[in-house]
């Protein structure tokens, strides 16, 4: 039989090897070109992030316990969960971990930040035209399905190893899930009330600010929330090139088969991921209270 | 001194891919039904001729799919018609840009929905004060103006309420409200009490009427209902197949239908609550006795006069108190028969 019909058509291997050369090369000196602008792009955000982590470390536990628990108040208004968030921090401080999980809740809170103001303006485009929903679509496709390994490798080609690269791999791995929800959300709101808005002379800025984005709210936090918790899931990986916290320890556990140590490292994500997911959930589900009638009906 | 204050005009709306087009072949007289297969469009209205009287309750009526929702939304242009003319106080309307439209939406013109559209995640306050927010009032302003029409609805302590927390009823109360606070001087309602039932529907109504007493609006009020149509209406227009065949004051509608369409519309209504006295009286003899109604009561009103005294006929006045017509006791249980099948009385 020919042989075409056996192995699958490929290139020669020289052309092959060339144009990986050649896009490795073309990136490089793109990189090379632009890394320290693009860096220095960065420099803010980087500010902003070791400030806040330092704001973090050098507070004395009991005041940030004390934060959280305001926090988890002021969102959810349920006395257990306050009670289960401080038994928590607590633990967690109580097997040594207090500062790492400070440094990955930084992390994830600038991460989370970031992925907001980014996430939630795409978000409104894309709901606003189709065209533009049928071109993101495809991109965030691509960010939420690639292994995010690969994220890694041009970013550390362009930005070296470190905080900002981590930031940005977190944030493009987490961002999808916000720009998603508040597309839909904003989608989802009823045209009916919407022709309303529009029989009131409303102008299409204060339909977005008054109507849809408040509607849409549920939908935007549900994608706020989701983004929280890829975020932590991927500070884990963005360990590998630098970034500190509770992923480190993960790592060193991996490489060195120390069971005990991954436990509770990855114990601490686990009740941070928890801490994070019931505060947002909660604070979105009050969101909504006008929801529900009073059996008046 | 007829004042008119909404006129349309040739108003063609056709729905599908290319309108334009396809209203050429209207133009040239096709057919709802080849239209249809020819091309794929619907005819939404065709050839609407409508002038609307300053400070009147017009209705429109006609069965679902008739295009009377399509017919109101033109009026703010909610929806845009393919052909025709809309002026608005003399304002050509469909020359409006963008920002134009915003204001006239704004100052001019307010809606009242069928489903009642309200604002889920507003209280019963933000969402009566929601035009006024559009306009961009001062807040303090947008509450005291709000705070008037709450109670003028009669929903005072329901202000911080969310609409999911009210009966139907007090819903489109707060609709109505919401649409009268921005002292737009047109009022759309497109079957603004359809969704309600009977009782709330007539205390709606009366809620209306009584508004209107003393606030004067010009009101196009759409409604499958002819009981309700003939209740506030002071003209109806009747829609079929986005047509209007029938364009008139509410007691021609009754006693003069354009056609048999019309007419069957007519057969179940209670003649003696809608049938005034001005409709069927005769001529003035010169040497009447006997009691004075005036013009504009209903047939049951009448037969209850005429039952309490022993004259065969009454005197008709007008609102001046001058004798216009007469009435007997046959021509009253004449007005109160339904005339038969075909529309035409049995004599």
């Amino acid at each position: 039989m020919e042989s075409w019909l056996l192995e699958t058509p490929q290139m020669s291997q020289d052309t092959l090897r060339a144009i990986k050369r050649g896009i490795d090369k073309g990136y490089m000196e793109f990189s090379r070109a632009y890394g320290a602008d693009i860096e220095a792009a960065f420099e803010p955000m980087l500010y902003f992030l070791i400030w806040f982590e330092k704001l973090l470390l050098s507070a004395p536990w009991w005041s940030i316990i004390l934060v959280i628990t305001a926090i988890t108040w002021f969102a959810a208004r349920r006395w257990t969960l306050v009670f289960g968030v401080v038994i928590a921090l607590l633990l967690i401080g109580y097997f040594g971990m207090w500062e790492n999980t400070m440094r990955t809740m930084a992390m994830i809170l600038v991460c989370t930040l970031l992925a907001i103001l980014i996430g939630i303006p795409i978000g409104i485009l894309m709901s606003r035209s189709d065209r533009t929903q049928s071109t993101v679509l495809p991109v965030l496709d691509v960010m939420q399905t690639m292994p995010s390994f690969v994220y890694l490798i041009p970013v550390v080609m362009l930005l070296g190893i470190g905080k900002v690269p981590g930031l940005l791999a977190v944030v493009i791995y987490a961002i999808p899930p916000v720009i998603r929800l508040t597309n839909l959300g904003i989608r989802l709101v009823d045209r009916e009330v919407l022709e309303a808005a529009d029989a009131f002379g409303a102008s299409k800025w204060q339909k977005l600010c008054d109507i849809q984005i408040p509607l849409a709210m549920p939908n935007i936090m549900a994608g706020i929330n989701q983004t929280i918790m890829m975020a932590l899931a991927m500070v884990v990986i963005a360990s590998m090139i630098g970034v500190k916290g509770l992923g480190q320890p993960v790592l060193q556990a991996v490489t060195n088969q120390y069971f005990a140590l991954g436990l509770f490292n990855g114990l601490a994500v686990v009740a941070l991921a928890i801490i994070f997911d019931r505060v947002t959930q909660s604070w979105g589900l009050r969101m909504q209270t006008y929801r529900q009638g009073t059996g008046d009906e | 001194m007829s004042d008119t204050v909404i006129s349309v005009r040739d108003l063609y709306k056709v729905f599908g891919d290319d309108p334009t087009n396809a209203m050429k072949l209207v133009r040239d007289g096709i057919g709802k039904d080849d239209l249809l297969e020819r091309t794929g469009h619907v005819i939404g209205l065709s050839d609407i001729n409508l002038q609307i009287e300053r400070r009147q309750i017009q209705v429109v009526m006609g069965l679902s799919g008739s295009g009377k929702s399509t017919l109101i939304r033109h009026l703010n242009r909610l929806v845009e018609p393919t052909e025709g003319m809309i002026k608005v106080d003399g304002q050509d309307i469909m020359a409006y840009g963008e920002k134009d439209l915003l204001e006239f939406r704004r100052h001019n013109i307010s809606m009242v929905f069928q489903r009642f559209s309200l604002f889920p995640h507003r209280t019963v306050l933000e969402n009566i004060g929601y035009g006024l927010n559009t306009q961009q009032q001062p807040k303090v302003e947008i509450k005291t103006r709000a705070m008037r029409w709450i109670d003028r609805v009669g929903l005072s302590g329901y202000e911080d309420y969310f609409p999911a927390q009210l009966s139907g009823g007090m819903q489109q109360r707060v609709g109505l409200a919401r649409a009268l606070a921005t002292d737009a001087e047109i009022l759309l309602m497109d079957e603004a009490f359809s969704a309600l039932d009977p009782l709330i529907r007539a205390e709606m109504q009366t809620i209306l009427l009584d508004l209107q007493e003393e606030l004067h609006k010009t009101i196009v009020f759409i409604t499958h209902d002819l009981d309700e149509a003939l209740h506030i209406g002071d003209r109806i227009a009747i829609l079929r197949d986005g047509e209007i065949i029938q364009d008139d004051d509410p007691q021609n509608i009754i006693m003069k239908p354009a056609d048999d369409y019309v007419a069957d519309f007519m057969k179940d209504i209670n003649r003696s609550r809608v049938v005034r006295a001005r409709s069927i009286m005769t001529n003035l003899r010169g040497t009447e006795t006997g009691p004075k109604i005036n013009a504009s009561m209903i047939l049951e009103n009448v037969a209850q006069v005429m039952g309490m005294t022993p004259d065969k006929a009454c005197i008709v006045i007008n609102k001046q108190g001058e004798p216009v017509g007469r009435l007997t006791i046959a021509d009253v249980i004449k007005g109160m028969a339904r005339p038969n099948s075909s529309g035409t009385r049995i004599t």
